[in-house]
């Protein structure tokens, strides 16, 4: 390995561009053509259809191989998808005919075509030597081999797989039907009814993306394999749902996500294997794993819906609101000292301040501890040390405490705190006329989000109260905040 | 040939009696769970589990084969099925719940890229030294004929288990099929009956692999339920039924794969149970195609003779003194035509609604065809007064709305807009046109 590692990275071991290259490039044709359309059939819920129509075209291939006697690719592929069509048209019809399920139609029609094309095959076994197996499960691997010469206009005639040159062709076909009716997909996905209603068919539009997505999964399986198409029909589109909301972008990333999974797919089924004592395995299975990573991959750490973003969002929420309500609490406690005397003797029949705060707020007395610690880094609370012992006679713990103060920065910021959720509370109360007793739940909540802008219109609402419903002074703006 | 038949139909060989036993036994459990995945639309988590079965396979025979043992022996393979099933089912329900993917993706999802890591580590048991693969692919295909009388054992006894689970827990799955709010509501564990109907769905998924394959097996969830449906209304109809058909459904197929061991048991069992869809789709009694059309044909005659009978009681209402309605004047105060129209008068004759003159160009109502008129007029002005008094509903507009519901007013809701009327219907007890005067020509 470390012989490896000094020669070459280790995704260029055994990299042959005439081989290697011609299978990825067969794989991210097969994704980009796939992921054009998956977008779609993900965002119209049909995300199956891809898995029921490469599966139904069994008894399509079987046929055209009987009548043809060949098994030219032209008539298997036109029997393929003259039955993937009718697989999408027949389930739809037995959805709205039947009124069965959609997904159980569906079910019921590709089931079936499988089951019959399989005893078609076995049946004619004799003719036929067409291995349901290596129909479906088409190898990639075997890219390379089965090449056609194509005029390439600057490099004269080329040596290209036939593969490569039908998913050319598809990838070319489902692009320009996405780019010139981009608008019209759009509204038929999204609202059936306003694309109707403008003019065009959404029926029309609904079964031309039938028909493409047929003749993509009929081209990609046979060349590719049954599992890469399905895979790479769905997750990358999926995957790119989960990172943006716009229909333009969803497609690009898509495409970019569906090919990437691709080139990676390849490279760790050539890799993986080699570090067990193994060979090389398959492609296609490989390239869909890869997707299934990079779809992992954006629900865990997808930067607005990942799962781990989310928890970090909701945490931080939690923090600030706590750190509020610890300023908000020490104001309190301060304002209830009549006199001048610090808030320490306030404090002198709570025993214990942290664990009376953490009562107070529902929350443990690590978090007040370090809500504490915060502020006080923050410059709005200062811990003045007092001796507990002269304040009360109650404490067994002889040593000195500390005590938090707020200083005028933090009392600044705790009275614009405090009047919002007096303010609230006057205005819940003038009116939107809402219980006493509901208010102060309410007025807590809305506390965290209200600026200065808010607060100087509830003021003016509620015709600037001197005092809440319950009697407390409202503290009067400070100009300070901004 | 005709030797092996008589073999396999009376049962002489023991082996085959078993696996024929084992396989009805599978087609009814599936039947009865298949009615619930259906309901609680489903259908198709069968088919994304069992794909996902398929890495378990691959892994538990890898893993059994390294330490000596023998890869190939249903018990183990079966388990390492059931472990990456529920780990697929736990990927589908994180999705659902942790993203806004929807549920069909979710199911496409964990189907291609289960399925892909499956095809790879076979790939790496055919490169084992001691590693004949051979018995797995049956697993994709399915083939009674390879199953041993223990196999059938198993996944008879597991069958029968999830029977005694569906019946036992029929009234808390049957809530949470129809409405799982109120099971909630009522106190029932509603995520952990749901996590039992899953486990029973995997259970049945995996043993299902062996008989019918992994591409298949869902068709024995689906089929059966799917086509019950359209014969009756009633759950445990449903259930006998869909369970019958599961069950003739398997023991056709594996009969015919005990005759000829080439013919893939999967593929026969899914053929005789789509038969027997197709049958229910187009003669089921209750939603099936041809009950529904000629249903829908007698609502659309009587809808049509209704609409005669009022038309001719309000042109003779206009104008009391006329004996008879030409067919123009209905050709023009309906959008019918000739055909339709010609129809229409013909069976209203037939049944003694209406008589016609000679030459059929001029009509009147019979004495019973006048009673049933003045009925089916009243009814309509009811629901037009309501529509106006009760509903703020401009007068112009009311006649449509009427239209489409006076053909479905029940005698009760009719009694219940007379008392409610009760003041605007005066001395007649006949409601008034209400575009007699306002807006003359609408309606005619």
């Amino acid at each position: 390995m470390i012989g490896l590692e000094e020669t070459e990275p280790f995704w260029m071991v055994e990299w042959n561009w005439a081989l290697d290259g011609w299978i990825v490039a067969a794989g991210m044709l097969c994704a980009v053509a796939s992921s054009l359309l998956g977008c779609f059939l993900v965002l119209r819920r049909m995300s199956l259809l891809g898995d029921a129509i490469s599966h139904a075209v069994l008894p399509g291939l079987a046929a055209a191989f009987l009548i043809s006697g060949s098994r030219s690719s032209g008539w298997m592929f036109l029997g393929a998808v003259i039955v993937g069509v009718l697989t999408a048209l027949l389930s739809d019809w037995i959805h709205v005919r039947g009124e069965v399920d959609e997904g159980a139609s569906m079910g019921v029609v590709f089931t079936t075509l499988f089951a019959a094309g399989l005893v078609m095959i076995v049946l004619a076994a004799d003719k036929v030597d067409l291995d349901p197996g290596c129909v479906l499960y088409g190898a990639i691997e075997s890219t390379p081999l089965d090449t056609w010469a194509v005029p390439i206009p600057i490099l004269g005639s080329t040596d290209v797989p036939r593969v490569v040159v039908v998913l050319s062709i598809v990838t070319l076909i489902n692009a320009a039907f996405v780019i010139l009716f981009f608008k019209e997909l759009k509204m038929a996905t999204f609202d059936a009814e306003l694309a109707t209603s403008s003019g065009f068919s959404a029926k029309a539009i609904h079964y031309v993306l039938m028909t493409l997505v047929a003749v993509t999964a009929v081209a990609s399986f046979e060349s590719v394999g049954n599992i890469l198409v399905v895979a790479m029909l769905v997750v990358p589109a999926a995957t790119a749902y989960l990172l943006t909301d716009r229909l333009g972008m969803m497609i690009v990333l898509a495409c970019v996500i569906g090919a990437a999974c691709a080139w990676a797919g390849h490279v760790a089924a050539v890799e993986i294997p080699t570090w067990f004592g193994f060979r090389s395995t398959t492609t296609a299975g490989m390239m869909a794993v890869a997707t299934g990573f990079a779809f992992t991959l954006a629900v865990v750490a997808s930067p607005r819906r990942g799962l781990i973003p989310q928890l970090c969002r909701k945490h931080w929420l939690r923090w600030t609101i706590l750190t509020d309500d610890v300023l908000a609490l020490l104001y309190r406690m301060e304002e209830k000292t009549l006199d001048e005397r610090p808030i320490a003797d306030a404090m002198a029949m709570q025993a214990d301040l942290d664990a009376w705060m953490a009562d107070v707020l529902l929350t443990n007395r690590f978090a007040i501890k370090s809500a504490v610690k915060y502020h006080a880094w923050r410059g709005r609370i200062e811990t003045t040390q007092v001796e507990a012992s002269t304040s009360t006679a109650k404490v067994e713990d002889q040593s000195e405490t500390l005590v938090p103060k707020l200083t005028d920065v933090g009392r600044t910021e705790a009275e614009s705190l405090v009047r919002s959720h007096r303010l609230w509370e006057q205005y819940l109360v003038t009116r939107v006329d809402l219980e006493g007793s509901r208010i102060h739940q309410k007025a807590h909540q809305l506390e965290h989000f209200t600026d200065r802008q808010l607060q100087d219109q509830l003021d003016h609402q509620t015709d600037s109260p001197e005092k809440d419903p319950h009697g407390s002074p409202i503290p009067s703006a400070s100009d300070k905040q901004s | 040939m005709t030797e092996q038949l008589w073999r396999v139909i009376s049962l002489q060989d023991h082996n085959t009696r078993v696996v024929i036993f084992g396989a009805a036994m599978l087609g009814l459990a599936a039947g009865l769970v298949g009615c619930f995945t259906l309901l609680r639309r489903r259908a198709l988590v069968g088919d994304a589990l069992a794909h996902a079965a398929l890495p378990g396979i691959a892994i538990a025979f890898l893993w059994v084969t390294a330490m000596g043992g023998d890869g190939r022996s249903l018990p183990v393979l079966l388990a390492g099925a059931t472990v990456s099933g529920m780990f697929g089912i736990a990927s589908i329900l994180i999705i659902r719940r942790g993203t806004r993917i929807k549920e069909d993706a979710a199911l496409g999802i964990v189907l291609s890229v289960f399925f892909g890591l499956g095809l790879e580590l076979l790939g790496i048991a055919q490169q084992m030294k001691n590693g004949n693969k051979a018995g797995l692919e049956s697993f994709i295909y399915g083939k009674t004929a390879s199953m041993v009388a223990s196999d059938a054992w198993l996944i008879a006894i597991a069958s029968l288990i999830c029977v005694v689970i569906c019946v036992g827990l029929f009234k808390e799955f049957k809530l949470l099929c129809f409405d799982e709010a109120f099971a909630g509501s009522r106190g029932y564990p509603v995520v952990l009956l749901d996590a039992a109907l899953m486990s029973v769905v995997v259970v049945i998924t995996i043993i299902g692999l062996q008989a019918v394959g992994l591409v298949l097996v869902i068709a024995l969830l689906v089929i059966p339920a799917a086509s019950a449906r359209f014969w009756t209304d009633r759950l445990v109809w449903m259930m006998v039924l869909s369970s019958a058909i599961g069950m003739v459904g398997c023991l056709v197929g594996a009969a015919a794969s005990a005759m000829l061991p080439r013919l893939p048991s999967g593929a026969m069992i899914v053929l005789t149970t789509g038969v027997g869809f197709l049958i229910s789709f187009f003669v089921g009694a209750r939603r099936g195609l041809l009950i529904r059309m000629w249903r829908r044909r007698s609502l659309n005659a009587s809808i049509d003779r209704q609409h005669l009978l009022r038309e001719l009681y309000e042109l003779f209402e206009t104008d009391p003194s006329r004996l008879s309605v030409s067919w123009d004047e209905l050709v023009q105060a309906r959008s019918w035509s000739n055909k339709r129209l010609r129809k229409i008068l013909e069976q209203a004759s037939s049944d003694g609604w209406i008589s016609e003159n000679i030459t059929k160009m001029e009509f009147a109502l019979t004495k019973r065809g006048e009673s049933e008129a003045r009925r089916l007029t009243r009814r309509h002005r009811l629901w037009e007064l309501y529509l106006i008094h009760h509903a703020d509903i401009a007068p112009q507009r009311v006649d449509r709305d009427a239209d489409a519901i006076e053909h479905v007013l029940e005698p009760e809701t009719v009694a219940e807009l007379e008392s409610l009327l009760n003041a605007e219907l005066g001395e007649r007890r006949m409601p008034t046109d209400p575009h007699a005067s306002s807006t003359e020509g609408v309606e005619a």
